[in-house]
């Protein structure tokens, strides 16, 4: 006998809305499926509407919680398509603002990951670490959440050299808490158990599901973009990558607080090593018919962007594929089996971002077979 | 009557809903809630249940299929309730507004006390627009 466990979408786990259909048998998950689309609101079809440099803004706004990382890829890619290479303090000042951002991205989900386990001190003491972050960023940007930094053929603001003292303070304090949790998250009783030996993915099936960024690597999959295809300067720097072999929940929560430390070495060799130079070249955006992929590494795994043009100053085409879209396959073999009271952590394991991911494919329920709808169908669909 | 009105202004229980937003504006307002900013020393809290909830607090563009839920939401919190939009996109679409698929503004749908302008907005200015909102009560 099982029942059916609604969540969704509106759920005090998710911060966005998406909706899980749990099968129970008692306490034991039978099965799950995921409805999406909450969210999907047309982002792709309008940026074919509007030009390369209003596009960015658009973009920006596809995930606010990884926004630069969007946008790096994004300017990447059209200035690929353009044939243009950014000045080498912009990619550095891309590198720095990147980093910052994995910083933030982490430090978030350990708060709400700790939230979920019901550890509310931790996640308090996390969100008030991050506000560091945001610090650092707002003196970067003058934004605390979307950057507005980058642009085509560079970025729009300098890291003025009055402000790496505070930079490089920030990181130390940052540094320490970050060590701190690590501790807590090797020794502390309540974490242990609710963290370990669940929701667990093996390295096979991170494999044969494509997982990709931190849930890959706590499975023992050894991948990273900035390492395996470097873009801007990361062949210029030296890190590590971090993988766990254990693939349970605390596995995930130990890549990414590890990748902070990493993140944080990144951005101190970054600000050290910055040359001087112009931030930005002038782009000429009537750029002729020219296709091009970019790749790079989000704080949730690997972000995918192609990008076709048509002689004229807006895009034929952009297309995103978000590396939550790409983890959501992997997320039903780590529920099999799992219990109820593991539901909020284990998705939220995966770190999800609905609103990266929402995107439409229209499935037929009495065939089964799913279907893109062409751009002139959507547009029967506006009202 | 000057009782309760005093009461209801204590402590006021917020229920979050994403109708589509980037999640910029989702993330500071969990801001707003931690020590930083630290909106519960108002006695003001993030609940998970509409039931339980006197202040909605809305982001996103309002996506079609967003739109029956957020007013079911409102339906189900017991009255008296105010509605906040927070961000641009509940007031203007934002970046959003000639997307297929949003149906904004927000009080279209549901009747609405306070925006917050902004994309995203600060955390001082959502604390300003809950506190304003309160002042209505
Ligand atoms: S107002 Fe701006 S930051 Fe807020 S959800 Fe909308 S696009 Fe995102």
């Amino acid at each position: 006998m099982t029942f059916i466990v609604p969540i969704g979408p509106q759920h005090p786990a998710l911060k966005e809305p998406a909706f899980f259909r749990f099968e129970v048998k008692g306490e034991e998950i039978a099965d799950v499926d995921i409805r999406f689309g909450y969210v999907h609101r047309g982002i792709e079809e309008a940026l074919q509407r509007r030009d390369y440099k209003h596009d960015v803004y658009l973009i920006e706004r596809i995930c606010g919680i990884c926004n630069v990382v969007h946008t790096t890829t994004y300017c990447q890619a059209i200035e690929q398509l353009a044939g243009v290479e950014p000045p080498e303090r912009a990619k550095y000042i891309r590198v720095i603002i990147l980093e910052l951002e994995r910083i933030h991205s982490h430090l978030l989900w350990l708060g709400i990951a700790a939230h979920q386990i019901g550890f509310n001190t931790l996640f308090m003491l996390a969100w008030r670490d991050r506000e560091r972050v945001m610090d650092l960023r707002e003196i970067i940007s003058g934004n605390r959440v979307t950057s507005a930094t980058n642009t085509i053929g560079g970025v729009r603001r300098d890291v003025k050299p009055e402000h790496v003292p505070t930079i490089l303070r920030g990181l130390d304090e940052l540094e320490h808490s970050t060590k701190y949790y690590i501790d807590l998250f090797n020794s502390d009783r309540t974490i242990l158990a609710r963290c370990t030996n669940v929701g667990i993915l093996t390295k096979d099936d991170a494999r044969k599901f494509c997982a990709v960024g931190p849930l890959a690597r706590a499975s023992g999959v050894d991948t990273d973009i900035r390492r395996d295809h470097p873009y801007a300067i990361y062949d210029k720097l030296s890190f590590n990558v971090i993988t766990e072999r254990e693939g349970d929940v605390w596995a995930k929560s130990m890549v990414r607080l590890r990748e902070i430390l990493e993140a944080i070495h990144i951005v101190r060799q970054a600000v050290k090593e910055m040359p001087i130079g112009p931030i930005r070249i002038k782009v000429n955006l009537e750029i002729p018919r020219n296709e091009a992929i970019e790749r790079t590494e989000a704080p949730r795994g690997e972000l995918f962007y192609y990008a076709l043009s048509n002689g004229t100053d807006s895009p034929e085409r952009v297309h995103v594929r978000t590396p939550t879209c790409a983890n959501f396959a992997s997320i039903k073999r780590m529920f099999l089996g799992g219990t109820v009271a593991e539901i909020p952590i284990v998705i939220w394991s995966i770190d999800p971002c609905f609103a990266c991911n929402d995107r439409v494919a229209l499935v037929d329920s009495h065939t089964g077979k799913t279907f893109n709808l062409s751009l002139k169908e959507l547009r029967k669909w506006r009202h | 009557m000057g009782l309760i009105r005093l009461c209801r202004k204590k402590s006021p229980w917020l229920i979050h809903f994403n109708t589509g937003g980037c999640a910029g504006c989702d993330i500071e307002l969990v801001a707003a809630l931690t020590p930083r900013y630290d909106l519960e020393r108002f006695g003001i809290q993030l609940r998970g249940s509409p039931r339980h909830a006197d202040i909605l607090v809305v982001t996103g563009p309002i996506t079609r299929q967003a739109k029956d839920r957020i007013i079911r939401i409102y339906e189900q919190m017991p009255e008296p309730k105010s509605v906040i939009a927070i961000g641009s996109c509940p007031a203007s679409g934002s970046v959003y507004h000639d997307c297929y698929n949003v149906v904004w503004p927000l009080d279209k749908h549901v009747p609405v006390s306070a925006y917050v302008p902004g994309c995203p907005p600060k955390p001082e200015a959502m604390i300003y627009g809950i506190l304003k909102v309160l002042g209505k009560v």
